[in-house]
């Protein structure tokens, strides 16, 4: 990887930005994303970003996920709900080997990001965050000023130059919503802002490193329904160009913003007090809200069952 | 039903009287005694070593040399090869102690995790923070004194090893704290575990990192247990931390403070005064330069 970060730098001063983007990160996929990016939306609709099979999370010898599969579409926003401890952060987490971090955390099973298998020998997890960006549920601002916050990721993918860097931010911050809020006070600590306007600041971090993918974490689960509102456009907005697979408490954000719904849901083990989530349901948002197959979707989204 | 009352109800927001309200006066006058008791004696030593101290101060105390004899009357002479030696073997073991301590820091909060080796380390060097200082002089005495003579760097050797295990702990800690968020927001954008530590834990935890650094150097600084076998005792100034003997205000302080005679008398107080104004001084300066670095965390 370091290697690769090398190449990046030198190869920065004669490859067009796009192009180096792409040569940073895994090698085969770059064609797909390149068309991708020259825009033919509405060709790929039917893209498979990420393959999930029959994948088990665990940490340690506690299995905290069983038997999850599903494709997640390119340029849709794909939406996971269920219950509180069902296992939707930890399967969203496996997507760009977050879970890495955490010590005792394996994944059994199969995970693909455009057709290459993320969890085998080889793959650097950095080269998958590159192109795999995250939004958590807290957010994070970097005890930085506005602008470092999200120069971060172009510095660290190699970008020196100052009117490139200027460009990335203003862009990254007026796509976030953010920029009219923030553009005389950009030397300001990030810590400085108020929840919503954090969320939207690591919004813009993470879209300053055009991602592929964006995966939110219950992006608006702390904020007042203006800012959620101002973060469900803005992810409407993007999908034209990114990937978006969000966690989400609220089956209203669900509906409103999502093309596809997941429902994870929890079995529960009473004699040894094991819960474990799995998914039970995933079909298109429309299909899953308004006709669902499995008696336990149907309990939750009418409201019968937390 | 009951009637609805008109009456304004009455409501009593104070404190209730009683058991709770006298604890909690209990606690608050504790509280108030252990602040005076703690700074009796800070306030105390500081006012005294003034009032005897600020006498001698002059500028060829601080610069002059040789140092006199104890028998000399005040006046004669000066502590410049002290407060040189001071300052030259102290920046020298923080020179080597600091970086080396937070780098092991480093290692055992972000990259050793719950392996052996961090826990060695981890307990070793807690250990060591309890080996008296004098052993960490005789130490450096049988491993480098003896085949190499006196010399500051020595002295260094000892006041590096005294400081090391109180910046690794201090350190560890401040790194400790650095909320796992940050990290992960770091990971997120695609950075690498050293780009991670370097540009957000580093810089996130630097004003405590900073505090145990000061602490260290502090301690070390008014050290004269491992600096008795290791520097010797130098009458006139010593540029040359490297080799040949040395002195510094500690070993002032102490040939001074324990004659009968007023002349030593006064320059163990003026030696005292120059080393917690040389402390002081520094902390400052470190303060000055960590309130750059810290500036966009609140």
């Amino acid at each position: 990887m370091e290697q690769s970060e090398q190449n990046t730098v030198t190869d920065f001063q004669s490859v067009p930005e796009s192009a180096t983007r792409q040569n940073v990160a895994l090698p085969e996929p770059a064609a797909i994303a390149q068309d991708q990016r020259a825009g033919q939306p509405s060709a790929a609709a039917g893209v498979p970003i990420f393959d999930v099979k029959d994948v088990s999370i665990y940490y340690g010898s506690f299995r905290a996920v069983t038997n999850v599969s599903l494709t997640v579409y390119e340029h849709q926003i794909t939406a996971f709900i269920g219950p509180s401890g069902c296992g939707k952060t930890t399967v969203l987490r496996t997507l760009n080997r977050m879970n890495d971090l955490i010590a005792g955390a394996r994944v059994e099973g199969e995970v693909s990001y455009r057709g290459e298998p993320l969890y085998v020998k080889g793959v650097s997890p950095i080269a998958v965050r590159r192109r795999i960006g995250m939004v958590f549920q807290k957010p994070n601002p970097f005890p930085k000023s506005i602008y470092d916050n999200v120069a971060y990721g172009p510095r660290i993918n190699g970008i020196r130059g100052k009117s490139e860097l200027n460009d990335i931010v203003e862009r990254s911050l007026r796509q976030a919503a953010l920029w009219d809020e923030v553009k005389n006070r950009l030397g300001n600590s990030g810590l400085s802002l108020s929840g919503g306007q954090a969320q939207r600041l690591c919004i813009a971090r993470t879209l300053a490193v055009e991602p592929d993918v964006v995966l939110m974490d219950e992006p608006a689960s702390a904020l007042d329904p203006i800012a959620t509102g101002a973060i469900e456009d803005l992810m409407k907005e993007i999908k034209d160009k990114y990937t978006i697979v969000i966690v989400t408490h609220n089956m209203q954000q669900a509906t409103r913003v999502s093309d596809r719904t997941a429902f994870f849901s929890v079995l529960v083990d009473s004699k040894n007090d094991i819960r474990t989530g799995t998914l039970v349901e995933y079909e298109p948002t429309e299909r899953l809200f308004g006709d669902p197959q499995d008696d336990r979707t149907k309990a939750y989204v009418t409201g019968r069952m937390g | 039903m009951a009637a609805v009352s008109t009456e304004p109800q009455q409501v009593d927001l104070r404190e209730p009287a009683g058991w709770r309200r006298t604890k909690n006066r209990i606690a608050t006058w504790l509280m108030v005694l252990s602040f005076v008791l703690v700074i009796i004696p800070l306030g105390f030593v500081l006012v005294s070593v003034i009032a005897k101290g600020a006498s001698s101060i002059n500028w060829s105390f601080l610069t002059g040399g040789p140092v006199p004899s104890v028998v000399a009357p005040a006046g004669v002479g000066g502590l410049g090869p002290a407060v040189l030696g001071t300052i030259e073997i102290t920046a020298l073991a923080t020179v080597m102690a600091v970086p080396l301590g937070v780098l092991g820091a480093i290692y055992l909060n972000e990259y050793g995790g719950r392996n052996w080796l961090a826990a060695l380390i981890g307990f070793m060097s807690d250990v060591m923070t309890g080996v008296p200082s004098i052993i960490m002089g005789l130490f450096i005495f049988t491993i480098w004194v003896l085949h190499f003579g006196l010399s500051g760097l020595a002295g260094a050797f000892a006041l590096g090893c005294l400081m090391l295990p109180i910046v690794i702990r201090s350190s560890y800690e401040m790194l400790r704290l650095v909320p796992n968020a940050l990290r992960e927001g770091s990971y997120a954008l695609g950075a690498t575990k050293a780009r991670v530590t370097v540009t957000v834990v580093l810089p996130a935890a630097i004003g405590g990192i900073v505090s145990g650094v000061l602490l260290a150097i502090a301690r070390a600084a008014g050290e004269t247990a491992p600096l008795l076998f290791c520097i010797g005792a130098a009458e006139t100034t010593n540029s040359n931390v490297f080799s040949g003997a040395n002195t510094a205000l500690p070993l002032q302080i102490f040939s001074n403070a324990s004659q009968p005679y007023t002349g030593a008398a006064q320059r163990g107080w003026g030696a005292a005064l120059t080393l917690i104004a040389i402390c002081f001084i520094l902390m400052i300066a470190a303060r000055l330069v960590t309130a750059r670095f810290a500036r966009y965390s609140r």
